[in-house]
Formats: C-alpha cells, structure tokens, sequence
C-alpha cells in the first residue's frame, strides 16, 4: 500500500515539501524574535540607547536643568586641564600598579601551590570567599583592620614589634596601598580559579618528560608552568587591569575619596563631577574616556588571544 | 616519592596554603566574633579574639538602630524578581540563538557579546537621566526593571548549554507537532537546570552585593537595599565597631550561605567566563 500512495506523483510532493519548509522557516523566525524579544527591549532602552546618549552627552555642558549647549571635544580637551581628572587619573594608574603585578603574582603562586595537594577543594573555598562577598561590608571591616588607633593591624604591630604603625587611611602616601591590599585580598580568588583551569589544560605528558629527564619541581615551574599559562596570564591580567580601572566602592565607603584627594579615582570622579557638582558634560566625557581606556584593552586581549589559540595548534 | 609517609616539601607546601587561607578568611572571622562583643572588650590590648560574655543583643540593636529589616526585606523581594525574570528572560534568548534559525541571528547575538564590554559607569548618567523621566528614581522599579531585561552574560552562558543538546531531541518533538513554545518549556529548560542554577546564584550574588546602582537611583532610606543601609550605618555610627560589624555580618550572611550552597556552580561559572575570553 504504501510505495503506492507516494509513487504516482513525485513532482507535487516535493513542490508540498518545499512549500512546508518556507513555512516552518517562517514560522521559525517569528519564533525567534518572540524569544529574543525581552532581552532585544532590555539591550536597546537599557544598553544602547544610554551608550549612544553619553556620548552625545560627553559633547555638551550642561548641569541637569538648564539649557544644553553643543561644546563638541572641549570636555576631552578640559580633561588635560582639570585637577580633579588629572589626580583621579593618576591615583587610578597607581592603584593599578598596586594591585595587579602583585596580585596576578600572589594569586599564579597560590593557585601552583593548590593544583596537587590534598584537600584542594576546602583550600579553594576559602581563597575564593572574599571574591563573592559584599565589597560595602568587606571595605567596613576593612576600615577597623586599618584603623590607626585600635585596629588590628596597628595593634599587633605593636604589641610583636614595638612598631607604631602607619596612619593606614588618613595618610595620603598610605591610604591608596591600604585600599590596594583590600582589592588583593578580595580578587585574589578569582584570578587563583583561572589560574587552576588554566593548569588543568596542561597535558601531564610534559612533567613526565620532563621528570624522566630529570628536571627539578623549579625547572619544570620555570620552563613548562608559566610557559604554558601564558595566555591565561595575560586574559587575568587585562581582566584585573580592566577590574582596577573601575575601582570605586571601596574608596567611597572607607575614605570618600580622601583624604586630600589621595583616594580619588576616576569613577569617583564620574560619579563626583555629575552627582555633586552637576557637570553632566564633564562627567559623561570622563565616562567616555573610561571607555575608551576598557575598549582599547578588550580589542587588545582579543586580538592576542586568537594569536595564540592559532599557535597552540 | 611513591611513598606514603609525608615529604617535608609536602608539609612546608601545606603550612604555606594554610597560613595563606588564615589571611583569607581571619578577617571573616574577627567581624563575626566582634559582632558578639560588647565596646569594652574591643579596645583591650593585645586584641582578645574570643568575646566575653557573648553578646547577642548587638545583633537585634543593629537590626533596630536603622531600618535593616525593611533594607533586607527590599533586597530580598528584589533579588527573588530579578533572579526569576532572568532565568526566563536569558533562558529564552539564550535557546532562540542556540536552536532557532531566524534572521540576523549573528550580528544579534555578536552585539549582545559587545554590550558586555561596556562598563556600567559609562551608561549610569544617561540611564539615571531616563529614570528621572520615566519617574522612577528613588523606586524600586529602577534597579528591577534594567536588571530583568539585560543579562548579556546569562545569555551567553545559557546558549553554550543549549548548543550542547543534540538536535534529535528537538526534532523527535517537532515531527509530533509540538511548537517551539512546548520544546522550549518541556523539553529544553529540565535539561539546562545546572546552568539555570549557575546563573541564578550569579545573579543574586551579583544583585545582592550591588553598591553602585542602588547608590545613584535610590534616595530615601526605606527604599535602600542592604549595602546602602550598612553604608548609611557607617556614616551614623562610625565609631560604634560592635554594632558594625553585626550589620556587616547580618548583610553578609545571605552571600555566604549561597556561596556554601552553590560553590561548585560558582567557581565553574568563573572559569567558564573566563575560558570565553
């Protein structure tokens, strides 16, 4: 029965079949837009439609209020003028500084240290812990830690060694490495997860080799490990150079940004110059320039990557 | 080296990570045991670490000095919508640009990946100036509404899950008549439920912990969340360390009991963003 129903007229079939896959095709595509339709609304009012207004707002003055007048590059240009930029540039460059050598250092040692040994697991819950918890309440903490007259800190250095410690947050030469070793502390977990997949992608194949030629555990760290991590070496730190620029809560909440300025950054600034001082313009300009800074890293990190997933194969 | 009994390398290794853990989680443990103190005992030196007597009553004080309820309770009710409407909201996306053929389907799911480069300073002052308009500041609705709709990372972590289900699955059902509303709900979501998980803890992790947003579109207290209440305490009761650190611990208590929970979904999470590159 059946070669006979679908024998006599092959031609219409395939035209029916045809007809049909447009049509699932059709409907396909509606399906697709019903799907995506949420986020495409969230993408468009909440991502690309505030990008495209600042950066139409980083070309005018205006203090929220008033008229808006069309100034073209004069906030970039003001940039190079303005102390307040200038300082929070520079505190920010210098926290970057602080922070990532040392941290992407402390975090690739940690995580060599982690990749074998026995109970891995409760290590890396503990190491990773400050990476999820709540920068507000860290950087309170944080503040009695530091806090020149009865923090911890202060207390044992004097108690072990007769030392009177430094004015940690209200001494302008300390007060940027205070905050830098609370980002460590908090980002060290992170950059040490990376690190561990990282190693996990090394064939054993090499220490064997390596061991039956009879290199020492520091030949086989020096001339296989960090070799062989590179690329995520680089990706963790153009992500903690990334993070670092956006350094902001900690600041706020422990020194507002003092004190003189010393802990000034440029979110702060964004922040400061159009929640305080009401220079829309100037605010948004040095958003602009934040951007700019990111995406210039983001291209970086992407170009040299593919580089080198070419040269791994 | 095949031997059981311990290397001193071994021993030294271990005595190195265990020092290192104690940097790491000794801060923890200081605002936990202070919160249980009372003034008196905060100023001894050398430092005591052990309270005594415990102090209960710092945290019902800190609970009351400010009001912590009501921010705990706003952050929570906005933390249960925004987690919920981003599993469903990502979860489609995220199936549509693993599964479905449509139009633009690249250059769509390429400038989702690009949003994410765009860090949140650089949009917060127009968004702020739209909230104005829309008539949302000092609302919930401002932190809510922006969040439930935009998560590119979660669509992009869904859509590698999804991509991972081979397509027999699908057609078996496509060939019974479902539509792709049925594959979507019966068949797609129960076989993304770790990633689902994954994304929710981020979700609340992220929401939870959040300082900045709340900071710029919240005004008034009652509408606070918990960050900007502990930062509000901070400001009023500067020099009172017990009652602090009892909020901190309050504020941070719900971060650690999901990062216990869900540690795993985490820290598989963090690798995969990063492995993403």
């Amino acid at each position: 029965m059946q070669p006979a129903a679908t024998s006599p007229s092959p031609p219409l079939n395939e035209a029916k079949t045809k007809r049909n896959a447009i049509r699932t095709q059709t409907v396909d595509s509606l399906w697709g837009c019903f799907f995506i339709l949420p986020q495409m609304v969230g993408l468009i009012i909440f991502s690309l439609i505030p990008l495209v207004l600042a950066f139409a707002l980083s070309l005018m003055s205006w203090d929220g209020f008033g008229e808006r007048s069309f100034v073209g590059l004069d906030n970039f240009m003001g940039q190079f003028k303005d102390p307040d930029f200038r300082i929070a540039l520079v505190n920010t460059l210098y926290y970057t500084v602080l922070t990532v050598p040392t941290g992407i250092l402390a975090a690739m040692l940690v995580a060599v240290g982690l990749n074998k040994v026995k109970g891995k697991v409760l290590y890396r819950l503990i190491y990773f812990m400050p990476n999820i918890t709540m920068s507000v309440a860290v950087a309170v903490v944080f503040m009695w830690l530091f806090n020149s007259d009865f923090g911890l800190i202060n207390l044992y250095l004097k108690d072990w060694f007769g030392i009177d410690g430094p004015r940690w947050l209200t001494d302008t030469r300390f007060v940027m490495p205070s905050i830098a070793l609370l980002s460590i502390w908090m980002g060290l977990g992170g950059s040490m997860v990376l690190f561990l997949a990282g190693l996990q992608g090394i064939s054993p194949t090499y220490y064997e080799a390596a061991q039956i030629d009879g290199a020492s555990k520091w030949q086989q760290l020096r001339h296989i490990t960090i070799p062989l991590l590179s690329s995520t070496t680089f990706f963790v730190t153009i992500m903690s150079v990334i993070g670092s620029f956006q350094v902001f809560d900690q600041s706020f909440v422990m020194t507002s940004g003092g004190p003189a300025k010393a802990s000034y950054t440029l979110v702060y600034h964004i922040y400061d110059s159009a929640f305080v001082d009401f220079t829309f313009g100037t605010s948004t300009s040095a958003a602009v320039t934040l951007f700019a800074m990111i995406l210039t890293l983001t291209l970086l990190q992407m170009k040299i990557s593919k580089r080198w997933v070419h040269y791994e194969e | 080296m095949k031997t059981k009994a311990l290397h001193p390398s071994t021993i030294a290794l271990h005595a190195v990570l265990i020092i290192g853990a104690c940097m790491m989680g000794l801060p923890f443990l200081w605002m936990l045991l202070s919160a249980l103190k009372d003034l008196s005992q905060v100023f001894v030196v050398p430092p005591k670490w052990i309270p005594e007597p415990f102090v209960w009553s710092n945290f019902k004080d800190s609970l009351t000095a400010l009001p912590f309820g009501r921010a705990y309770l706003n952050s929570f009710y906005i933390n249960v919508i925004v987690v919920v409407s981003q599993l469903v909201t990502c979860s489609m996306a995220a199936y549509a640009f693993a599964k479905i053929k449509f139009p633009f389907r690249e250059p769509l799911f390429v400038l989702f990946l690009a949003t994410m480069m765009v860090p949140g300073q650089v949009t917060i002052i127009p968004l702020y100036l739209m909230m104005k308009n829309f008539g949302w500041l000092d609302s919930h609705q401002s932190i809510i509404v922006p969040a439930a709709l935009l998560n590119a990372f979660g669509v992009f972590l869904l859509r590698q899950f999804f991509k991972g289900i081979p397509k027999e699955m699908e057609e078996a059902a496509i060939v019974d008549g479902a539509n792709r509303f049925t594959i979507y709900t019966r068949i797609m979501l129960p076989l993304v439920k770790p990633a689902l998980s994954a994304l929710g803890i981020f979700t609340f992790l992220g929401m939870w912990n959040n300082f900045f947003y709340p900071l710029i579109f919240l005004n008034s207290p009652e509408q606070f969340t918990v960050p900007m209440m502990l930062n509000l305490y901070r400001g009023m009761y500067a020099t009172d360390w017990t009652l602090m650190m009892a909020g901190a611990t309050i504020a941070l208590l719900p971060v650690l009991v999901v990062y216990m929970i869900g540690q795993r979904y985490i820290i598989e999470g963090v690798t995969l963003s990063g492995i993403k590159g």
